[in-house]
């Protein structure tokens, strides 16, 4: 295979093939910014770019080490018999894998993707990941999938190594394997390319449900202080029923003060039409979307509720992203919030994963009186914005605006125009600026699967570097023929929690603020702007 | 030794029927598995296009669905004839797979067009006298030939690539090289024929026609103008044989990949059909071993999902 790199005076592979996987120690491969494409201007100067910290030696020394950055923090095994003991474990999770009983949940897709590649490398093309890593190997969609797959069929079907390939299965494989299922954002883009129907992106989220569901490997973001402090707490923000009224009693106040026009978030409303779950990180970290919503639905005289029943209040479901059983628990909390409310729908507020879980993977688990209809917000703004009973002046969003496309709620959903349609109705025309591609095509922000609250080591930088990149260069260039400084400010619309969290940190890492004038925000917080009942300036064009 | 290539056809025949049937028969048998759809849907009849889907209407189960069936054969049959999407993602592919695959749909439609030459010769053999009997013959001549000229083109073009790119390379198996070897050499043996011995598919013709009568009788002739042709017979069925047994049973699960899993959006309504499998499934037990489970084999999905997380 191809060239070397040197990194911290050590030699690392930079196009390890499929049997350096399970050989040698520490990083596998290492992404310069030389290999990069430059970014469009005015970022365009490769020696301006900051560059990702590397790794510091004790890290290095007490993880398991894939590439430039560490997700997991999977510690070193202690001895050759730990290693051995841990092997085992994850091919008996992978035994377990392929049973309907434990697995019916995704059995067929994923025997489908197993017995399935024509290894075309038809899905590189589509990874931004890939891409933006100047074509790394690693970073291939069927790289980790052809690991997986190869340990499927020597080690768990028996099979032969002349029909399906060879692979070592040692704790290095696994442990890298693991890793690498979480340099994937599982937004299925490269699923869309296929010839044949197979899913890499799906088998990242297998793998990681193996490490998880069997071993009790996961992103502690995403497990210790997502599901499980959802599942105690009722919030992966670790606020509790009444830390949260407070605090939407706060926004409600914010809001009145801010628009002249006084709302009050409705709670445990019985009957109600619509039990409305915001993602408590909106709560937390941009008020100013409960706000909205609050705002639009009282003044579009809709029937709604919040809850303050146990994950209620939070939409998120990371389990979603890597853990089946998780992901289950969650939603039924979910649907049992609603149910004690005797609401006629739930309503997913402006968070994409929360979407995707709860109305099309949850459909194969709520059944009987927890099968309470779920929507999207997006139709409902549209409705409100059909129904002119809320009065909008496009010209107060007099500026360029770009929207982003969820992964989860249109590639995966299907939910395309209804945000379209609101934002034809609330921004001029000549101010609308579609990203390239959009809609079911689109780009992954670089959040998604957890990513955009994943954070150890210098996983941010690396993420900002690779997986968020092409979101960035994508915001750039849809803005090309605008005058790219502060003086002129930029919208892009992103409305859902994660990606929106996503997007703020690339702009801030790029300083994009202050140089071009990019700042973001959701699609909710635009309609309020827009609204002639309200007073003008809800966008406040501040950096937070 | 005349009876072997008879033989060897119908084992073909049998073996490829029950390996492609169970493979069917295997894949539809798998548990409903969670929602998993991918967008384009291609039945969302007005809404194919852009990729939208039922749930941007609100209180969507409430409204009729649209589902066209018109909408999946658009997509269905250029993708199967063209290989669209491979055309469009990865065109250097697409130059050398699309011959190959169009090449196989050619040979098979030159089995099948013998076939049918071989029964109308039982059946109204005056019929094969007039025009239509030479349209066919023509017909037969040209999938065949072009058939497998464009196979042997896109297989070598495929193995080229494969060989050539060392990241391809890297990623193929042993008995990825040996299937296209194989189709290059039954291919090839069958032209060889063609070009040597049977400039018009006769010879072919006459063993088709015995297979399909049941007949075996033994091909006239002497030397390689029996030899050839009874040999790229055999290894025809041979291939046919081997071609589901392996990866290249594509097609089988292509079907179930679109089907049951890309386009598959069936909502789950209260009281409606699917409920009472899904409460089936959730009372499956589970293994899994991680602490947050402890799935001990009687604790089912239920329980697993329903269960006090300690504070």
């Amino acid at each position: 295979m191809g060239g070397r790199r040197h990194r911290g005076g050590k030699e690392i592979k930079k196009d390890p093939s499929l049997q350096d996987f399970s050989r040698g120690e520490g990083p596998l491969t290492h992404v310069d910014i030389e290999d990069q494409v430059p970014l469009p201007p005015p970022f365009d100067k490769r020696e301006e770019e900051p560059a990702i910290a590397p790794l510091s030696d004790q890290a290095r020394k007490k993880y398991e080490c894939l590439d430039d950055t560490i997700a997991l923090s999977i510690p070193k095994p202690a001895s050759k018999e730990e290693e051995e003991r841990l092997v085992n474990q994850f091919l008996s999770g992978m035994r377990k894998l392929f049973t309907p009983e434990n697995n019916w949940t995704f059995l067929q897709p994923l025997l489908m993707s197993m017995e399935h590649c024509a290894r075309c490398f038809t899905c590189s093309e589509a990874c931004h990941i890939y891409e933006e890593s100047g074509g790394n190997p690693l970073y291939r969609p069927a790289y980790r999938s052809e690991i997986f797959r190869r340990i499927y069929h020597k080690y768990v079907r028996n099979g032969s190594t002349f029909s399906h390939g060879d692979i070592d299965l040692n704790w290095k494989t696994v442990s890298r394997l693991i890793e690498l299922a979480y340099r994937c954002n599982l937004c299925r883009r490269c699923a869309q390319t296929c010839p044949i129907g197979a899913d890499n992106a799906l088998l990242a989220r297998e793998i990681r449900k193996v490490a998880s569901q069997e071993m009790g490997i996961s992103s502690k973001e995403c497990h210790d202080f997502g599901s499980m402090l959802q599942l105690k707490v009722g919030s992966s923000t670790g606020m509790n029923a009444l830390v949260v009224k407070d605090n939407i009693e706060f926004i409600d106040e914010d809001t009145s003060e801010k628009t002249g026009i006084k709302i009050e978030t409705p709670w445990d409303k019985e009957g109600a039409d619509i039990l409305l779950i915001h993602n408590a990180g909106e709560i937390m970290a941009w008020p100013e979307n409960p706000g909205a919503f609050a705002l639009l639905f009282n003044a579009a005289g809709l029937s709604w509720t919040l809850s303050s029943e146990i994950a209620g209040y939070d939409g998120i479901n990371y389990g979603v992203w890597y853990d089946d059983v998780q992901f289950a628990r969650v939603a039924i909390l979910h649907a049992k919030a609603a149910r004690k409310l005797k609401v006629k729908k739930i309503v997913l507020g402006e968070c994409g994963h929360a979407h995707k879980a709860l109305t099309v993977i949850a459909d194969k688990v709520l059944t009987g009186d927890l099968n309470i209809p779920r929507e999207s917000a997006f139709t409902v703004l549209h409705e409100i914005v059909k129904s002119g009973r809320i009065r909008f002046d496009k010209s107060r969003n007099d500026f360029p605006v770009t929207l982003h496309d969820p992964c989860n709620v249109v590639r995966l959903m299907g939910i395309v125009r209804p945000q379209r349609e609101v934002l034809k109705a609330i921004v001029p025309e000549n101010r609308f600026h579609p990203m390239k591609p959009e809609g079911v095509h689109n780009y992954c922000c670089g959040g998604g699967s957890g990513f955009a609250i994943m954070s150890g080591h210098n996983f941010s930088e690396w993420r900002h570097h690779l997986t968020g990149r092409k979101k960035f260069r994508q915001i750039l260039e849809a803005f090309q023929d605008e005058p790219m400084d502060k003086d002129h400010p930029k919208y892009v619309c992103a409305p859902c929690s994660n990606c929106k969290g996503q997007i703020r940190d690339i702009i801030k890492y790029y300083n994009a603020w202050e140089r071009a004038g990019i700042h973001y925000g959701g699609l909710v917080e635009l309609m309020v702007n827009a609204m002639v009942d309200a007073n003008p300036g809800f966008i406040d064009w501040e950096w937070r | 030794m005349a009876l072997i290539p008879y033989v060897v056809i119908y084992l073909a025949l049998l073996v490829f029927a029950i390996a492609i049937i169970a493979r069917f028969i295997m894949w539809s048998r798998l548990p409903m598995h969670v929602r998993w759809e991918l967008y384009p849907v291609a039945h969302e009849a007005s809404r194919a296009h852009y990729g939208g889907s039922y749930l941007e209407e609100s209180d969507w189960w409430t409204k009729p669905r649209e589902k066209s069936l018109v909408g999946e054969l658009k997509a269905m049959i250029p993708e199967i004839v063209f290989l669209v999407a491979l055309k469009e993602h990865n065109p250097k592919m697409w130059v050398r797979s699309f011959p190959f695959h169009f090449g196989l749909y050619l040979a098979a439609l030159w089995a099948v067009l013998m076939g049918i030459h071989g029964l109308l010769a039982a059946a109204t053999p005056a019929l094969l006298e007039g025009v239509a009997g030479t349209l066919l013959t023509y017909a037969i001549v040209a999938s065949g030939a072009a058939g497998m000229g464009l196979a042997i083109l896109g297989a070598v073009g495929l193995l080229h690539r494969r060989l050539s790119d060392p990241e391809l390379r890297d990623f193929t198996a042993p008995a990825d090289i040996f299937n296209l070897l194989f189709f290059i050499a039954v291919f090839g043996l069958t032209l060889v024929t063609f070009f040597t011995v049977d400039r018009d598919f006769s010879k072919f013709r006459f063993l088709v026609h015995n297979l399909v009568t049941f007949k075996m009788e033994a091909l006239p002739g002497s030397g390689l103008e029996i030899l050839l042709p009874q040999a790229s017979l055999i290894l025809l069925g041979l291939l046919m044989a081997y071609i589901p047994l392996t990866h290249m049973s594509h097609f089988v699960g292509k079907y179930f990949a679109y089907h049951a899993i890309r386009w598959n959006d069936e909502p789950n309504l209260r009281g409606g059909k699917q409920e009472a499998a899904i409460h089936e499934l959730l009372a499956h037990p589970i293994t899994w071993a991680a602490p947050h489970i402890r799935g001990d084999g009687k604790k089912t999905w239920v329980d697993a999902a329903t269960e006090e997380v300690k504070k």
